[in-house]
C-alpha cells in the first residue's frame, strides 16, 4: 500500500538495524514519548532488533493511561445520568475508574456512544436536541486542534446541549518532570511526531538546551522510529544536543499555525493532574472562561468529586520510564488486560498492554 | 510555553505515591459485548459456563461443529444466532449471513448440509417487506449451497425488545468416510493456508454502521465454503487436518484457539497474509489489526506438508479462493502460542483480543 509499504521494507529495516549497531559504542538510553511509537516498535519487533546498548523506555505519552482517575470518576458519573449521550473515543471506553468503566456503564443502560472524531459529537448534539451530548475531551496537543474546533464550531451553532469533559496534557512539562528527576536515566528522546505537527518543535529547544541532550522529532512506521533510533545514537555518539526532525514529512520547526490558534481561542493552560505521575504545573489546557458553557465539569457539577489513587500498581514508575512493565510483579499474573490494575495495561497505547500484546517471555 | 519553565514536582514522593486505582472490573458481573466479541471473554465463558455445565465427548472438541454418529454414518451439527445491525449491508444481509454462517460451520467438519432449519425472533413493526426480503435470501443461499431448509420457527416480540430481527440456523450434513477434521490434529510441520484476503467483511460492516466513508464502497464478502471445501478435500483428502473459518475474532482469534486446542505453535509471515488494499487503509485510519477483524466467506485450513502445494492449487482453482495463499507453519515450540514474523523482519506474539478492538484516540 502506498505511503505505508515504503515504510515498512525489511531491506531498509536491516540497513538501519546494520547503521546503529555500527554506530553504537556504549550503552545509552532512549525514550520514546509516544504510546504510538511504543507499540510500533513492539508490534514489529524492533525491540528485539536492537544492538543490546541500546535500551528503550516507554514514555507518558499514552493520554488514556495519564487521565486521572478523578477525570474518568467524573465521566463515569455524567455517563450514568439518564438524559445523557456520553461520547469518547473508543480506548477510553474499558478505562477502569474507581468503581466502573464506561463499557459497563452503558451495559447497565447507560447511553455511552465511541465516535471517530468530536465533531461526530457536535452532529449527536444536533439530532438530539432533547438530549445532553458529552465528548470526552481527551489527549496530548494532537487532538486539541480537532476538539477546539468542535467547541467552536458548537458555539456557533448556538447549540446549548454539547459540552466538552476535557483533559487535555502537554508534553513538554511532562518531560521537564522526568528530566529534572535525580532517577532520570533518559539520555535521549524520541519526540511525538504527531504531537510536534501540530505544535512544532521550538517549545522542545531550550530543554534539549538546559539538559544537554539530544531529541530526534519521529514518526510512528517501523522504518521512522528506526531511523530516529539512528539519528538519536549518532547525536549521542557526537555528543550533540538539540532538537533533529527525523519526520520531516510532515513536521516543521513552527507547526501547524492554524490549528495553534484555534487551540489558543478555546484552551488555556493549567496544572493538570497525571495518573500514576501527580500534579505538573501548567501541564494541561482546560476551556477559557469565554467557553465556560461547553465545560461538563461546571455544567454537571461533578467538580467536587475527586478520586484519591490508591496504591496499587507501578503506572507513575513505567510512564516515567523508570521501570519496565516486566518489571512490576503483578504484570501478567493479578495484572492483565482482563483485570486491569492500571490504565497502561488497558489503553492500546499503554506499556504494559504492547508489552502484554507482543512481547511476553 | 518553552519560555515559562515550569517548576519540576518532586518525583521523589510522586513516586512513593505512584499508583493505579483497583477496577471493579474484577467482579463485573454483567454480561458484556466483548462477551460476544469471539475473544477472550468469550472463550472464558464458553469454558466456565457451557462446556462446565453441559461437558460431553462432542462438545469436548469445541470445533465449528459437532459430529455425532449413527449408524455408521457421521453427521456434523451446527447452530449459529444472528443478531447482526444493520440488516441489510452491501454484499448481503442478515438472511444470506445465517445460513452462510450454518453451511460454513458444517464444511469446516468436512461435511456437505443436508437440511437447514430457520428460527426467526421477530420484533414488532418490521416491514413485512423486509422479512421477504431476508427470507427470499435465505432461500437463495441454502440453494446455493445445495441445501434446504426443512423446519423453522417463528416468535414475535414487543417493540424495543429485538432489532428489527433474529435469525437463527441450525444444520445437519454427513461428514464423507475418510475425512477427520479438528483442531486437534494440527501437527508441527503442518502449513497454514488462508482461502483470500482477511478482513473484509469486519471492515465493511464497521463502515456502513459507524458511518465511516472511504473512497471506495466495501462489500461484505460472505458465502457459502462448502464447495471450496470439497474441492480441497478432494484434492488433498486426509492431509486436511483442521477447517475452520474465523468469523468473529478474526484470524488471530482462531488460530490461538487452534494452537491451544493442539498444543502447538504457530508461525505466521505479516508479508503473506493477504490483505485487500482499502481493508489495510481502513484498518490503518482506525489503528485496528486485520487479524483480528471477523471474516465471512474465508477458511483456514491447516494440511500436511506434503499436501500443502496440491491443497493451494485447490484452492485457488476456486472462484472463491482465488488468493488464497499459505501464511504460516505449525511448529512444536512454544505450545498455545501463536507468533508473527513482521514485515520488517522482527517477531511478536500474536494474542486473543481482551475485548471488543477499539478504534484508537490518535
Amino acid at each position: 500500500m502506498k505511503f505505508v509499504d515504503e515504510y515498512r521494507r525489511e531491506e531498509d529495516a536491516q540497513a538501519f538495524v546494520r547503521a546503529i549497531r555500527a554506530k553504537v559504542t556504549r550503552s545509552w538510553t532512549l525514550m520514546e514519548i509516544c504510546g504510538g511509537q511504543t507499540h510500533t516498535l513492539l508490534r514489529s519487533g524492533i525491540d528485539r532488533m536492537l544492538p543490546p546498548e541500546i535500551t528503550l523506555v516507554h514514555g507518558p505519552g499514552c493520554p488514556v493511561c495519564v487521565t486521572p482517575l478523578t477525570q474518568i470518576d467524573r465521566a463515569l458519573a455524567i455517563a450514568s445520568r439518564p438524559n445523557v449521550i456520553f461520547t469518547s473515543f473508543g480506548d477510553m471506553l474499558r478505562v477502569p475508574g474507581s468503581t466502573t468503566d464506561l463499557l459497563t456503564v452503558k451495559a447497565r443502560g447507560g447511553d455511552v456512544r465511541m465516535v471517530y472524531s468530536p465533531l461526530d459529537a457536535v452532529t449527536l448534539a444536533r439530532q438530539n436536541p432533547e438530549k445532553e451530548v458529552v465528548f470526552f475531551a481527551v489527549g496530548f496537543e494532537t487532538t486539541a486542534p480537532a476538539n477546539a474546533m468542535a467547541v467552536r464550531h458548537a458555539k456557533s451553532l448556538g447549540l446549548t446541549n454539547f459540552s466538552v469533559l476535557a483533559s487535555h496534557v502537554l508534553v513538554p512539562p511532562a518531560m521537564e518532570a522526568i528530566l529534572s528527576s535525580p532517577s532520570n536515566r533518559v539520555q535521549a528522546f524520541l519526540l511525538a511526531g504527531h504531537v510536534c505537527a501540530v505544535m512544532g518543535w521550538t517549545e522542545y529547544e531550550p530543554l534539549a538546551k538546559s539538559h544537554g541532550i539530544p531529541m530526534v522529532v519521529t514518526g510512528f512506521e517501523p522504518l521512522d522510529l528506526l531511523q530516529g533510533i539512528h539519528m538519536a545514537v549518532d547525536a549521542l555518539e557526537a555528543g550533540r544536543t538539540g532538537v533533529e526532525n527525523q519526520y520531516v514529512r510532515t513536521v516543521s520547526r513552527e507547526g501547524n499555525p492554524a490549528a495553534r490558534a484555534v487551540v489558543n481561542e478555546v484552551f488555556e493552560t493549567c496544572d493538570r493532574a497525571w495518573r500514576g505521575i501527580g500534579v505538573i504545573p501548567k501541564s494541561g489546557y482546560r476551556l477559557r472562561p469565554e467557553y465556560a458553557a461547553y465545560d461538563a465539569t461546571l455544567k454537571f457539577e461533578v467538580g467536587a468529586i475527586t478520586t484519591e489513587e490508591p496504591k496499587e500498581c507501578i503506572a507513575g514508575e513505567i510512564m516515567q520510564g523508570l521501570k519496565r512493565p516486566s518489571a512490576c510483579t503483578a504484570f501478567g499474573t493479578r495484572c492483565t488486560p482482563e483485570h486491569p490494575l492500571g490504565a497502561p495495561m488497558v489503553s492500546s497505547e499503554g506499556a504494559c498492554a504492547a508489552y502484554w500484546l507482543y512481547a511476553r517471555a | 510555553m518553552a519560555e515559562t519553565k515550569p517548576p519540576a514536582p518532586d518525583l521523589g514522593a510522586a513516586l512513593a505515591a505512584a499508583s493505579c486505582p483497583v477496577p471493579a472490573s474484577s467482579t463485573r458481573e454483567t454480561i458484556l459485548m466483548a462477551h460476544g466479541g469471539g475473544g477472550r471473554l468469550t472463550q472464558r465463558l464458553i469454558e466456565s459456563l457451557f462446556l462446565k455445565n453441559f461437558d460431553n465427548p462432542a462438545l469436548r472438541e469445541l470445533h465449528d461443529g459437532a459430529i455425532l454418529e449413527a449408524g455408521g454414518v457421521r453427521l456434523a451439527f451446527s447452530t449459529d444466532s444472528f443478531v447482526i445491525h444493520p440488516l441489510f449491508f452491501p454484499g448481503g444481509d442478515i438472511g444470506s449471513l445465517a445460513v452462510h454462517g450454518t453451511v460454513n460451520d458444517l464444511a469446516m467438519c468436512g461435511a456437505q448440509p443436508l437440511g437447514l432449519s430457520a428460527g426467526l425472533i421477530l420484533e414488532e413493526g418490521l416491514p413485512v417487506a423486509d422479512l421477504e426480503r431476508i427470507v427470499a435470501s435465505m432461500q437463495r443461499a441454502a440453494a446455493g449451497a445445495g441445501a434446504s431448509i426443512v423446519t423453522g420457527d417463528t416468535k414475535v416480540v414487543d417493540r424495543g425488545k429485538g432489532d428489527g430481527v433474529f435469525v437463527n440456523v441450525t444444520g445437519v450434513g454427513i461428514v464423507p468416510e475418510g475425512v477427520v477434521i479438528s483442531p486437534r490434529r494440527a501437527a508441527p510441520g503442518d502449513v497454514v493456508l488462508v482461502s483470500g484476503e482477511i478482513a473484509v467483511h469486519g471492515i465493511a460492516i464497521m463502515s456502513l454502521r459507524e458511518g465511516l466513508r472511504f473512497e471506495t464502497t466495501l462489500e461484505s464478502d460472505t458465502a457459502t465454503l462448502n464447495g471450496l471445501v470439497a474441492d480441497l478435500l478432494a484434492a488433498a483428502g486426509a492431509a486436511v487436518h483442521v477447517l475452520r473459518d474465523p468469523t468473529r475474532g478474526g484470524v488471530a482469534s482462531t488460530l490461538n484457539e487452534i494452537a491451544g486446542q493442539a498444543a502447538v505453535g504457530i508461525r505466521l509471515e505479516e508479508a503473506k497474509i493477504p490483505v485487500a488494499e482499502e481493508v489495510r487503509g481502513a484498518c490503518e485510519i482506525l489503528g485496528l489489526d486485520p487479524l483480528y477483524v471477523a471474516n465471512e466467506g474465508k477458511l483456514l485450513a491447516i494440511v500436511a506438508p506434503e499436501a500443502a502445494d496440491r491443497a493451494l492449487a485447490a484452492l485457488r482453482a476456486h472462484p472463491l479462493g482465488a488468493k488464497a495463499a499459505a501464511i504460516g507453519t505449525v511448529v512444536a515450540e512454544g505450545p498455545g502460542r501463536v507468533t508473527l514474523k513482521s514485515r520488517i523482519g522482527g517477531t511478536r506474539i500474536v494474542d486473543l483480543l481482551t475485548g471488543e478492538q477499539l478504534p484508537r484516540i490518535c
